[in-house]
């Protein structure tokens, strides 16, 4: 008994050393490298490795399948539907961005932070959620459903519906990005423009979109990245019909759900490639603003 | 339903509606019809449910286990990234390291990348056969399929906001404060806790309960990585989307309500932490 707890104490100690030589070694390096490596290290599990797996699974076996896969007619409508949907809610959600900040930034009046809210309101909610008010407002049994059905209107399961849940989910981004600017530049440079005779559309076009172009380009990209890669409301309000009311991220999900992964990846490195243009407009845009600022 | 207002008052409401300028009008419009009277049909349609009976679906033991897998998951990933986001900001705003730019831009993918493409990818590397989830599954670990699965894809969706909110509050932070205190002898535990955490704490919740209403609120990336089992690792906005298939619009609207309240009151938490944030800025 005595014997063999021994032998086991003596079994256990290179590993204690070997511990204490780690620590030892740990100690060595500045908390400035350990802290960057955790912080690399959990980027790498959650974004790093998932990124790059999607361009492995859709070019591992060559260029060839990959290219047959974005040839496929389904993939083609699916493609095209979905710069057809961004075609329609970034122009919409681009006036009503500008016009919304205009109002909140050149008036003042009661309530201003709970009218920055309700403009907040699109992504606090789910797009589940988003999609079923529509389908409450517009599908059969809905407010609008009877009187849409009596004109031969479709809007749920259909191509209006899709647009109706697009324009929802991008609606805030050229709001938000729009407000903080114009309200740092103030209205000086306006109202010079007006006491020197310019009327509503010249000020507008001469004096504030310039100055304002750089945040607005910025929730452009932004509204449009999210208008193509929306799923949730989408998916509840098309029917999801291949061919038809079939979007880009429809697509990807549908495919995968057919085990037919290969496409899915395919469709997705479009998405990503999207993604990824999206992030170095961004990078410039901000590089742009910033060096204006200085 | 009618609202009826003295003869002068209501010459006056007429007057100020003409008078509004076009931008408001629009903005009103387009939010009336895109926004308000969506999310009133959605009350609406709730409030003409039988209480017991909207009672019993909101509360039925489904739905009762599919809060419990959104938001505990959501709540557990938030305060995860609550403590690796704060890391990640301060490496990036305080050291340097090669590729640094990169690793600053990469840290808003998440926001860029379609939630479809991230639940077909996450679900692909955490699979048993998968890059990261062959590790695990020895172990015993199944990750995709899993509750475990959905909290590694509301992780990936909710990892920007920490980073976002805390990096400017670091940045704009003076390191001779660190310093004074490292020259009175503060160890740099108490360095952190009482000098740095103390500013930074603001903006941490902040970003903590932007990530977490995001993460319950989570469709995309959440249904394709999950196995959509009750009881197991279904969450609600799922379950609202199951109902619908059904063809159960009272059922779906009465979860739905749920979570469209649950949004609010979060958003409202928001706005008071970001005030709270901004009176710290002030002092």
């Amino acid at each position: 008994m005595h014997h063999s707890s021994n032998s086991q104490g003596g079994k256990l100690f290179p590993p204690v050393i070997l511990i204490k030589i780690a620590i030892a070694y740990l100690r060595k390096i500045p908390p400035s490298a350990i802290l960057t490596a955790l912080a690399i290290a959990y980027l790498a599990l959650i974004l790093y490795i998932p990124a790059a797996n999607v361009f492995y699974q859709a070019f591992k076996k060559g260029v060839g399948p990959f290219l047959s896969n974005l040839t496929r007619p389904d993939f083609l409508h699916a493609a095209w539907l979905t710069v057809t949907l961004a075609a329609i809610a970034v122009p919409l959600n681009t006036v009503f961005g500008l016009c919304a900040a205009w109002a909140v930034t050149r008036h003042k009046f009661p309530g201003r932070a709970f009218f920055l809210s309700i403009i907040d309101l699109p992504f606090s909610i789910s797009p589940v959620v988003a999609g079923l008010m529509l389908v409450l407002l517009y599908g059969r049994q809905g407010w609008f459903g009877g009187w849409l059905a009596d004109h031969g209107i479709n809007v749920i399961f259909a191509f209006p519906g899709m647009v109706l849940a697009t324009a929802f989910v991008s609606m805030p981004f050229v709001a938000r990005e729009v407000i903080p600017v114009l309200e740092d530049l103030g209205n000086e440079q306006e109202q010079a423009a007006q006491t020197l005779g310019a009327n509503d559309w010249q000020i507008f076009w001469r004096v504030t979109l310039p100055n304002i172009r750089w945040g607005l380009l910025y929730g452009l990209i932004l509204t449009n990245a999210r208008a193509m890669g929306e799923f949730g409301a989408v998916s509840v309000v098309s029917g999801n019909i291949a061919d038809k009311t079939q979007s880009l991220p429809l697509f990807v999900e549908d495919a995968y759900k057919q085990y037919e992964s290969e496409a899915a990846f395919s469709a997705a490195v479009l998405l990503a490639l999207l993604a990824v243009v999206t992030l170095v407009l961004k990078e410039i845009l901000e590089r742009k603003t910033r060096i204006e600022d200085k | 339903m009618t609202i009826s207002f003295p003869r002068q008052q209501r010459s006056n409401y007429l007057a100020f509606l003409t008078k509004l300028p076009w931008t408001w009008r629009i903005t009103w419009a387009y939010l009336i019809v895109m926004l308000l009277i969506p999310v009133l049909a959605m009350f609406v349609k709730a409030s003409s449910e039988p209480l017991p009976r909207f009672w019993q679906v909101v509360t039925s033991p489904v739905a009762l286990a599919a809060y419990d897998v959104t938001f505990t998951t959501s709540l557990v990933t938030a305060l995860f990234n609550g403590v690796f986001g704060t890391l990640i900001a301060w490496v990036l705003v305080r050291y340097d390291f090669p590729l640094k730019r990169l690793v600053d831009a990469s840290v808003d993918l998440p926001f860029a990348l379609p939630t479809a493409v991230a639940g077909l990818t996450l679900a692909n590397v955490y699979s048993d056969v998968g890059w990261i989830g062959s590790l695990f599954a020895p172990l015993g670990i199944k990750i995709s399929f899993t509750r475990l699965g959905v909290g590694i894809a509301m992780t990936f969706i909710s990892l920007p906001f920490v980073v976002r909110t805390v990096q400017p509050v670091l940045q704009e932070m003076e390191k001779d404060i660190e310093e004074a205190a490292w020259c009175l002898g503060a160890s740099p535990g108490q360095t952190f806790w009482k000098v740095i955490f103390p500013p930074i704490m603001p903006a941490v919740l902040t970003g903590v309960a932007l990530g977490f209403s995001r993460a319950v609120g989570e469709f995309g990336s959440t249904v394709i990585i999950s196995s959509n089992t009750p009881y197991k690792d279904l969450i609600a906005p799922v379950l609202i989307f199951q109902r619908l298939e059904q063809y159960d619009l009272s059922a779906a609207t009465a979860i739905g309500v749920v979570l469209l309240m649950i949004s609010l009151v979060l958003l409202l938490t928001i706005n008071l932490l970001q005030a709270w944030g901004r009176r710290y800025d002030a002092s």
